[in-house]
């Protein structure tokens, strides 16, 4: 076992991540487990982030990580609000009944 | 030291990653959810990244989160409904996300850099005075556009939900 | 000494007197809202009801522990755990006291000197919502829920103050490891005055202490802000189908999160080991002194008591107060004892504040809580930040 962990490890754990929100994102009807699939790609790239910004030894891969969440967590303030307004009018939270605009 | 840690905490993260998308409850895949954040902290620590790991906790684990398992609970759908896919995406679907995961991979495999890897405690420039002062100086302009951003959505998620009490 | 076996022993220190400390701030609460209430409070059980914990904890054990059905039984079991866990593991950071030399071993009074320690803090506290809020909502129950969903509610609302007042002592002390916060808390103005941050030029953080404790009170549930635990409201809250262990549980996190906020205070604002006044004036006696006037009141009660059967009793506490007094004399260990003095008995008079609140105000509604931590605590701790901030750049 070598004592440092290659980065190429890092990376690969960010494209596992990611693939499973794609995962996530594509097959599953719930809109509020689809918006958590975004949720974990955000935080695959974020990992993908840290791990360039220890490589170049800058700050600055930090700095766009926060500036990810924060852009998250405004996303996900409005995203859950418009899905609560959905509910009020249609009940329901598959996709499938949510995809046309008529009633 | 370093290997074991990030195989804990890289699995426990790729597990409930799993969870996440395997779950019919939403709030199991919630709470799974959290536990990637979380072990994406530890992770994070162990790139020398310390106030980020730390704001992973407060910001996404102990916010993000929690306004989801809010909404989950107000809404109260229960499991989730198996509909009838088509198909053609089931039939393709797996195929093409593990070509997607392959295909990722590998460019990764081939490309990283090969030098020294990931030691905890190499990198310092992670601390809370050199983050400051880069948010501060370099990135001062993104900074305030990000906080009208949060304060639009603020007042846009209060005008979307808002309830009159009658 | 190898680090690991010293980090063990400390560890263990620390989590057999935290643990104790739990088991008789119950007691103390309990005989202080009692006396507060013109009433005596735990007296049988052993002398002036010291068993009376004990007891506690063993009806608690020995209770049936139900299960009941419907409940989804993973975060049911779960969320005390997690409850009870997360409040024990934020007192790793909290600086006790000073580098110490004791046999040969030099070691500082604190399990891990984080430099993120106060960010540190407040993560573990936004995730103790998790532990409410999978206790109510596995309880499949509507008073459960409704008690979760206000708990959190209410606990994330007050996190925002709580990060300001926070933050405007960060501003002050220019780092966010407790060590260093109270380390430049130490020094005296005019050689007499301490200058803690509650009394730091340029801008006393006297809002900022009372924001902070406001704050805590909200995040801890406890009186004024315990609504969504109270018993004449909502049953008893998220945990109201929990019995036997699992509501011990809740309840020790509930008192190590008093513990926790009240020693996080000390450290942030009121100086942490620091004495209240300079060792050239004799601050190294205080203890001592401290303990041998409890002592001597209380055998001097002990001599005249106003019941009979009090004679006994307050004399030997009378007499320990004294050899604890005396403990303090001795030269070997005062670097360690006396600090300790100092951490604990600050800590000690904001728990007894906290005691002293619950035997004396009454609750706020729900929505007045919320209206009073949105509308009008926010923008003072706002406002306490910008002020700090304009002086510290003003001056410094």
């Amino acid at each position: 076992m070598p004592q440092a962990v290659p980065l190429s490890w890092y990376l690969a754990l960010s494209a596992v991540l990611f693939t499973l929100g794609v995962a996530g994102f594509l097959f599953r009807r719930n809109i509020v487990t689809m918006f958590m699939s975004i949720e974990l790609m955000l935080n695959a790239v974020n990992l993908t982030f840290v791990v360039i910004s220890y490589r170049l030894r800058q700050v600055d891969g930090q700095i766009f990580t926060f500036f990810v969440m924060v852009v998250a967590a405004a996303e996900a303030a409005v995203g859950l609000a418009i899905i609560l307004t959905v509910f009020k009018n249609r009940a329901t939270l598959q996709v499938d009944d949510l995809s046309t605009m008529k009633d | 030291m370093d290997p074991i840690l990030f195989l804990i905490f890289a699995a426990i993260a790729v597990l409930c990653g799993i969870n996440v998308v395997l779950q019919t409850h939403p709030i199991s895949s919630a709470l799974s959810l959290v536990g990637v954040m979380a072990s994406l902290a530890v992770l994070y620590l162990l790139l020398g990244a310390q106030f980020l790991a730390a704001a992973q906790v407060i910001v996404y684990a102990g916010a993000i989160m929690v306004l989801f398992i809010f909404v989950i609970m107000l809404l109260n759908t229960g499991r989730e409904r198996r509909t009838r896919g088509s198909f053609l995406g089931r039939l393709l679907g797996p195929p093409l996300l593990v070509i997607l995961l392959g295909s990722v991979t590998f460019v990764i495999l081939r490309t990283a850099p090969r030098d020294a890897g990931v030691r905890f405690g190499t990198y310092t420039g992670g601390t809370v005075e050199s983050f400051g002062r880069a948010l501060f100086t370099t990135y001062l302009w993104p900074f305030e556009i990000a906080s009208i951003l949060v304060l639009i959505a603020i007042v846009g998620a209060v005008a979307l939900a808002y309830k009159e009490i009658d | 000494m190898n680090y690991l076996l010293l980090a063990a022993i400390k560890a263990a220190v620390v989590a057999g007197v935290l643990l104790l400390t739990l088991l008789y701030l119950q007691w103390v609460e309990r005989k202080v809202i009692a006396h507060i209430q013109v009433r005596l409070g735990p007296h049988r059980v052993g002398p002036h009801g010291l068993l009376q914990p004990i007891a506690d904890t063993l009806k608690l054990l020995t209770k049936e522990d139900l299960l009941p059905p419907g409940v989804n039984r993973f975060y049911f079991i779960l969320a005390p755990f997690l409850a009870i866990s997360l409040s024990l593991v934020s007192i790793a950071v909290i600086p006790f006291g000073p580098d110490v030399h004791m046999a040969g071993v030099r070691t500082s009074l604190q399990l891990a000197d984080l430099n993120i320690g106060v960010v540190f803090v407040l993560a573990i506290s936004s995730l103790t919502v998790y532990g409410v809020v999978l206790a109510g909502w596995s309880s499949n129950s509507k008073y459960p829920l409704l008690g979760a969903l206000r708990s959190s509610a209410q606990m994330i609302s007050y996190e925002l103050p709580l990060g300001m007042a926070v933050a405007s002592v960060l501003l002050v002390s220019n780092s966010l490891s407790l060590r260093k916060i109270v380390e430049t808390q130490s020094g005296f103005y005019g050689g007499f005055f301490p200058a803690w941050n509650l009394f730091r030029l340029p801008f006393p953080q006297v809002f900022g202490f009372v924001i902070f404790l406001i704050a805590v009170f909200a995040e801890t549930n406890r009186v004024p802000f315990d609504l969504p635990e109270a018993e004449s409201e909502l049953v008893a809250g998220f945990h109201t189908e929990y019995s036997s262990m699992k509501f011990a549980g809740f309840f020790m996190s509930e008192y190590a999160n008093m513990i926790t906020v009240t020693c996080m205070a000390t450290a942030l604002f009121l100086g942490g080991w620091l004495p209240l006044w300079p060792v050239s004036l004799g601050s190294n006696y205080a203890p001592a002194a401290v303990f041998g006037a409890a002592g001597a009141i209380a055998i001097y009660h002990g001599l005249h008591p106003a019941r009979k059967r009090d004679r006994r009793s307050l004399q030997v506490v009378g007499a320990l107060l004294c050899a604890a007094g005396a403990l303090f004399l001795i030269p070997a260990i005062r670097t360690l004892v006396e600090p300790l003095f100092w951490f604990l008995a600050k800590t000690g008079l904001l728990l007894l504040l906290f005691i002293w609140v619950r035997g004396t105000l009454p609750r706020f509604r729900y929505d007045q809580l919320m209206r009073f931590g949105w509308s009008f605590l926010f923008p003072v701790a706002v406002a306490n930040l910008m002020i700090t901030a304009l002086l510290v750049a003003l001056v410094g």
